[in-house]
């Protein structure tokens, strides 16, 4: 295997309205084949991305949010949400979909991907990432 | 296009998926494999039944390294390899399961 680089990805925007929440994610799937490190971080409006119950008939969408729980089966288990930006508007972690992993070192335990940040843990993940994808 | 089944037209793209998932059933899925000139048995229905059923809960097709995990964890580890698929889905296990279980193709797929 030749070198493993550190893919992030910093999710900024609501997930309906625009198409990069859904393009980040249709990325992060097919990036996910080249078995990099990948990290995907929700930030800002990006928060909305992972609340649970969402349905986007109403606006004549098809729902992707259901596909956010199939990360955990492509090796994407690496998942941040900032803090600061849940209470900026309102939410909890609980307000989010649980994302799991099933851990195949260990007996494929399911363990969570979920991570909550601050500001700063936020920026060390930034200075740390080999590739930063901005959506 | 078009795939003719029991006397109904069937709209599909130009590489022969089925455009209307909705409109899938047994009989199509027999018809999308023969137009392939390829048969349906058992073994090819576990794949498809099971794609069918992912699809349903995460709104997408897995890429082929995630179906060859998956189905080795369901179906037993003698089925989850790429020779096992290969065998019965020689265009590719999620390319070709995929159309014959109505579903786009897998994202990433080229």
């Amino acid at each position: 295997m030749s070198v493993t680089k550190k893919f992030t990805y910093i999710n900024r925007k609501a997930p309906y309205g625009t198409v990069y929440a859904l393009e980040s994610l249709e990325v992060v799937l097919i990036g996910a084949a080249f078995e990099q490190e990948v990290q995907l971080v929700f930030v800002d409006d990006g928060v909305y991305q992972l609340t649970k119950g969402q349905d986007a008939a109403g606006i004549g969408m098809k729902s992707f949010s259901k596909t956010y729980a199939a990360l955990g089966d492509y090796d994407v288990n690496q998942i941040y949400v900032c803090e600061q930006s849940l209470a900026d508007r309102g939410l909890t972690i609980d307000d989010l979909q649980a994302l799991t992993y099933e851990d195949e070192d260990d007996d494929w335990a399911e363990k969570s991907s979920m991570n909550l940040v601050n500001r700063e843990q936020l920026s060390d993940l930034i200075s740390n990432a080999d590739v930063l994808l901005n959506f | 296009m078009a795939l003719e089944v029991n006397g109904k037209s069937y709209e599909v793209d130009e590489e022969g998926y089925l455009a209307n998932l909705n409109e899938w059933d047994k009989d199509v899925a027999g018809a999308l494999a023969a137009s392939d000139d390829a048969e349906l048995t058992d073994s090819h229905w576990e794949v498809i039944n099971f794609l069918r059923e992912y699809y349903e809960e995460y709104q997408i097709a897995p890429a082929v390294r995630v179906l060859t995990k998956a189905i080795g964890k369901r179906l037993g580890k003698e089925k989850g390899n790429s020779k096992y698929l290969y065998e019965l889905f020689p265009y590719g296990p999620a390319k070709q399961a995929c159309k014959y279980a109505g579903l786009p193709k897998p994202t990433g797929c080229v």
